[in-house]
């Protein structure tokens, strides 16, 4: 077979992938070749088996949406607001991740600065070990931060230099801890990123005090705080009578992380980029965890249940977790009908970065009456993705992966009145004459918790809604 | 206060940039790729690199932006990216179906040593590049430069490689865009067509990064320099560059493959900048100037005078890149302000030579570019010394919002407003269009702050 070609219908690698059970798209798909297996479309009538591949590397020349490991490891630190973040290597790494995420601190904003090595020529020549020195002491002493995370960026895996020593050396000198972060970019994807995070932290875990911390205590893993929905998370946790040790990282603090060892849960949401850190945690210091969701009705109040039931002793706790649901659902469910009424039978496609926040989406939007015609992820392992398959209705097309040509083609042909995804998916929805919803960096509103809830059927609503859509060209210029 | 950790006393500093004035090369280099019509910019490098450029153009122009990435993997960083890139040429060619794939290099691919050159042309010989279609590469290490740097390498790159010289002259023009927004470029072809002056502009991303709304993801929009036209700039009478940092690189190599004459002007930023423009573009044409923009140039003088009394002596922050700085400055100071502090990421003489001359009336102003010449400094130096004014990308709004001083967004990239894709900045209306801003800035600001017995209805 020749190198990735087109997969036109009536070819024989098409039908081919349809005996194996892999629902193609018909017509001139823009479909990769060495792509097909990241696609698959769940039918009707028979007993399938899933077999998407994923968790490979992206083809070379596909127009991704995926980012580095450098990026991953940038975004979950991101938020740990009292630690100093210096990007060792060329400026362009510092300058696009300056202040991108809004993630939100409740005290210091060292993390908002840019901070850069800034390498030239001859530092790739000779070597940034001494710049990378010499801005460190510089910083510290300007800023005196509670600890520095030190990021590694492609040229550094290149050129050599022993970030490690100089950490080690600078930690001795200023007494604070500074962590290498081995973020290079080439070194995998976005979740080798998550890892290289998490060890860092994991360095910093049990390095402070336990004491006086409550049997009833948990960290808040995964959540980043973006609009602030690591205050809305912790402060229902909070009534329940539960101590929060620390989150991570959202509003995040150096001393918090120190002393996260003495809580005795860990709940872990975003569960790609934190799982690492909660095992870590859990063959170290024996603290159990468990996978959590905070987006929709169902998913939060099973992660107050969930947290509330490991706590068994405590029946307060559970009660407190009851009220606490029954309390926040009377209020919300009366307003969700409303969007329901209008929003009934439209179609969403998702497109976000991990895998189980789609599952989250999927039953979100049924609560407002949508239905998913696509839904995909640029990190999903077989696991997340067999579970899409069960969730998903017969029609929908699951992605891994996915590229901008695939996006509006399934988008347009499933109908699609709702995009919901990211920075790069967000021009291609409006171009294409549908409603979007940002569930990832940008969105400025708090979609976790209940009133997330709220906020997500509201925006969705207005989106899809806006009357904006009865002067654009829609869905392929047909309507 | 979000800079409060930014103290006044100015220290040396050894190598640590906080809060860049400038970014990488590569962006620069996509950015002029998509100037040219049909053309996927291709990032061999990472992907995060890819992902990063896209995101920041997408934030920037509201646009979807289309790229495509070797996808480096450590085997790619040990054994090289040729494998990658070939397989890259053919996907591309076969998938995304574009005329033209303009590969940039990255820091990581320079320093493993990969040769565009060579990958290009085994990819030539090994047949993966379809007949009538096109791979043109540029060098971009992100740790030489900036993004200005890898946007003129890429102008470069097109210019060298598509020039034909047929022997026969055309009568036309070649306009070298710097870099600029689409809504500039747009106005640079309606001044040139005023002119009744037939010109070749490249790159050209109005159409591109500034398309209508209709119901269809296109890949290629309609917008864009085509091949035909590209070929045909070594057959132009002359060439124009906008700009000595982004667009004069393109102009000498093009002198020097097909002996096409050229002559650097500033871009058109204000009223001296534009008239040199339009006396250049004249001049090279032979046409006379008419009264069509005679009259724009009148409405210009007639706000600048009007509203004289309101810029006199006003003091002025600015940072961004050096060929919008260098005209802008100026301009700043025919309305009879005072910039007084300037700095650009981007290195190079040229910036502080032109910086110099323009600013010998004002020798207390402050300039610095390349290394270190950071926001951090520009805030110490405003620390130090007030101004009326901040003018700059999105980043300047820290800055403004700490120190309470009206802000003008200008430059690259602007994350957080609308208009710049739409609203030329140069030429004679674009100047009036930055003298309204401006002005705009310092009333909103009276009104707000006044005290109520100072508050005034008229101007």
């Amino acid at each position: 077979m020749q190198n990735s070609r087109l997969c036109r219908e009536g070819s024989p690698e098409l039908e081919l992938l349809i005996e194996k059970g892999v629902g193609i798209m018909k017509e001139e798909i823009g479909i990769l070749e060495g792509r097909q297996g990241q696609v698959f479309e769940k039918k009707s009538g028979k007993a399938e088996q899933l077999d998407i591949s994923c968790e490979k590397t992206s083809l070379s020349g596909s127009v991704s949406q995926r980012a580095c490991v450098f990026c991953g490891s940038r975004v979950v630190l991101y938020p740990v607001a009292d630690a100093l973040h210096l990007v060792h290597g060329p400026i362009g790494c510092a300058a696009y991740t300056w202040d991108i995420r809004g993630a939100v601190s409740s005290g210091p904003e060292l993390h908002r600065l840019s901070f850069s090595t800034d390498l030239g020529e001859m530092d790739v020549i000779y070597g940034g070990e001494k710049k990378l020195y010499l801005s460190l002491i510089e910083l510290i002493d300007k800023y005196k931060p509670k600890a520095a995370f030190i990021y590694s960026t492609c040229i550094i895996g290149l050129i050599g230099d022993d970030i490690d020593a100089v950490c080690k050396k600078v930690s001795k000198e200023t007494g604070i801890p500074v962590l290498p972060v081995h973020s290079e970019g080439f070194k995998g994807t976005k979740k080798d990123g998550y890892k290289a995070a998490c060890t860092s932290l994991m360095k910093l875990v049990g390095t402070g005090s336990i004491e006086g911390i409550s049997p009833y205590s948990i960290n808040i893993l995964g959540e980043f705080n973006l609009a602030g929905e690591a205050w809305i998370i912790r402060e229902y946790y909070e009534k329940m009578g539960i101590e929060v040790v620390s989150t991570m990282t959202g509003d995040g603090r150096v001393d918090a992380v120190r002393r996260a060892h003495g809580a005795t849960l860990n709940v872990v949401q975003c569960s790609g980029s934190m799982t690492t850190l909660a095992k870590d945690m859990e063959e170290k210091y024996g603290i159990p965890y468990m996978r959590v969701s905070y987006f929709g009705i169902e998913d939060m109040s099973k992660s107050l249940y969930d947290v509330a039931k490991h706590f068994s002793d405590r029946p307060d706790i559970m009660d407190a977790a009851k009220e606490i649901v029954s309390k926040e659902v009377a209020k919300l469910y009366p307003e969700l009908q409303k969007f329901k009424k209008v929003l009934a039978g439209k179609k969403a496609a998702i497109y976000v970065g991990g895998a189980f926040k789609t599952f989250s989406l999927i039953k979100a939007l049924r609560s407002i009456g949508m239905s998913v015609v696509l839904a995909g992820s640029q990190t999903g392992n077989k696991d997340d993705y067999e579970r899409l398959r069960e969730m998903c209705d017969e029609g929908t097309i699951i992605v891994d992966d996915s590229n901008p040509v695939e996006l509006s083609k399934f988008v347009l042909e499933k109908e699609a009145d709702l995009l919901i995804g990211g920075v790069k998916e967000r021009p291609i929805a409006y171009k294409l004459g549908i409603g979007f919803c940002d569930h990832n960096h940008e969105r400025k509103i708090p979609l976790a918790g209940f009133i997330g809830m709220y906020n997500f059927a509201k925006e969705v609503y207005q989106s899809v809604m806006s009357p904006v859509w009865q002067f654009a060209p829609r869905k392929g210029g047909k309507i | 206060m979000l800079l409060r950790h930014t103290p006044k006393e100015v220290i040396a500093r050894e190598g640590l940039t906080i809060n860049p004035a400038k970014t990488c090369q590569p962006i620069g280099a996509m950015y002029a790729a998509l100037g040219i019509h049909g053309c996927l910019p291709h990032s061999h490098g990472s992907q995060g690199c890819c992902s990063y450029h896209r995101s920041t153009l997408t934030r920037h122009y509201k646009e979807p932006v289309m790229a495509a990435t070797s996808s480096f993997t450590e085997g790619a960083s040990v054994f090289g990216g040729q494998a990658n890139l070939l397989a890259a040429i053919e996907t591309i060619f076969s998938v995304y179906e574009p005329d033209i794939i303009a590969v940039h290099s990255t820091c990581l691919s320079e320093t493993i040593g990969d040769d565009l050159q060579q990958i290009t042309k085994k990819a030539k010989d090994d047949g993966k590049i379809p007949e009538g279609k096109y791979v043109i590469y540029a060098s971009t290490p992100s740790f030489v430069g900036s993004h200005v740097t890898g946007y003129a390498n890429m102008v470069t790159g097109i210019a060298e490689q598509f020039a034909q010289s047929t022997g026969e002259k055309k009568e036309q023009i070649n306009i070298i865009a710097g870099w600029m927004e689409p809504s500039d470029m747009r106005e640079i072809k309606k001044l040139s067509k005023e002119l009744g002056v037939k010109i070749v502009l490249f790159p050209d991303t109005s159409d591109v990064l500034d398309a209508p709304q209709t119901g269809k993801h296109v890949f290629y929009p309609k917008g864009g320099t085509t091949v035909e036209e590209l070929k045909s700039i070594g057959d132009s009478s002359s060439s124009l560059a906008l700009g000595c940092i982004s667009a004069e690189p393109a102009a000498i190599a093009l002198d020097k493959k097909c002996k096409v004459p050229f002559e650097t002007v500033d871009m058109p930023i204000g009223l001296s900048a534009t008239d040199r423009f339009i006396m250049s573009l004249s001049k090279a044409a032979g046409v006379e100037v008419p009264d069509e923009i005679t009259a724009e140039r009148g409405r210009l003088i007639d706000v600048m005078t009007d509203m004289e009394q309101y810029f006199y002596g006003k003091k002025v922050a600015l940072f961004g890149d050096p060929d919008q700085i260098i005209p802008l400055t100026e301009f700043l100071l025919d309305l009879n302000m005072k910039p007084i502090h300037i700095v650009s990421g981007t290195p190079g003489q040229r910036f502080e030579k032109r910086m110099k001359e323009i600013l010998r009336r004002i020798p207390e102003a402050n300039f610095k570019n390349g290394l270190n010449a950071d926001m951090f400094l520009l805030h110490q130096w405003m620390k130090n010394e007030p101004v009326d004014l901040l003018i700059g990308n999105t980043y300047g709004k820290y800055i403004a919002r700490d120190e309470n001083v009206p802000f003008l967004r200008f430059g690259f990239p602007i994350l957080d407003r609308i208009g710049h894709s739409y609203f030329p900045n140069i030429g004679y209306s674009g100047s009036l269009r930055l003298l309204e801003k401006i002005l705009n800035a310092f009333m909103d600001r009276q009104d707000r702050e006044a005290l109520e017995e100072k508050f005034e209805l008229v101007m």
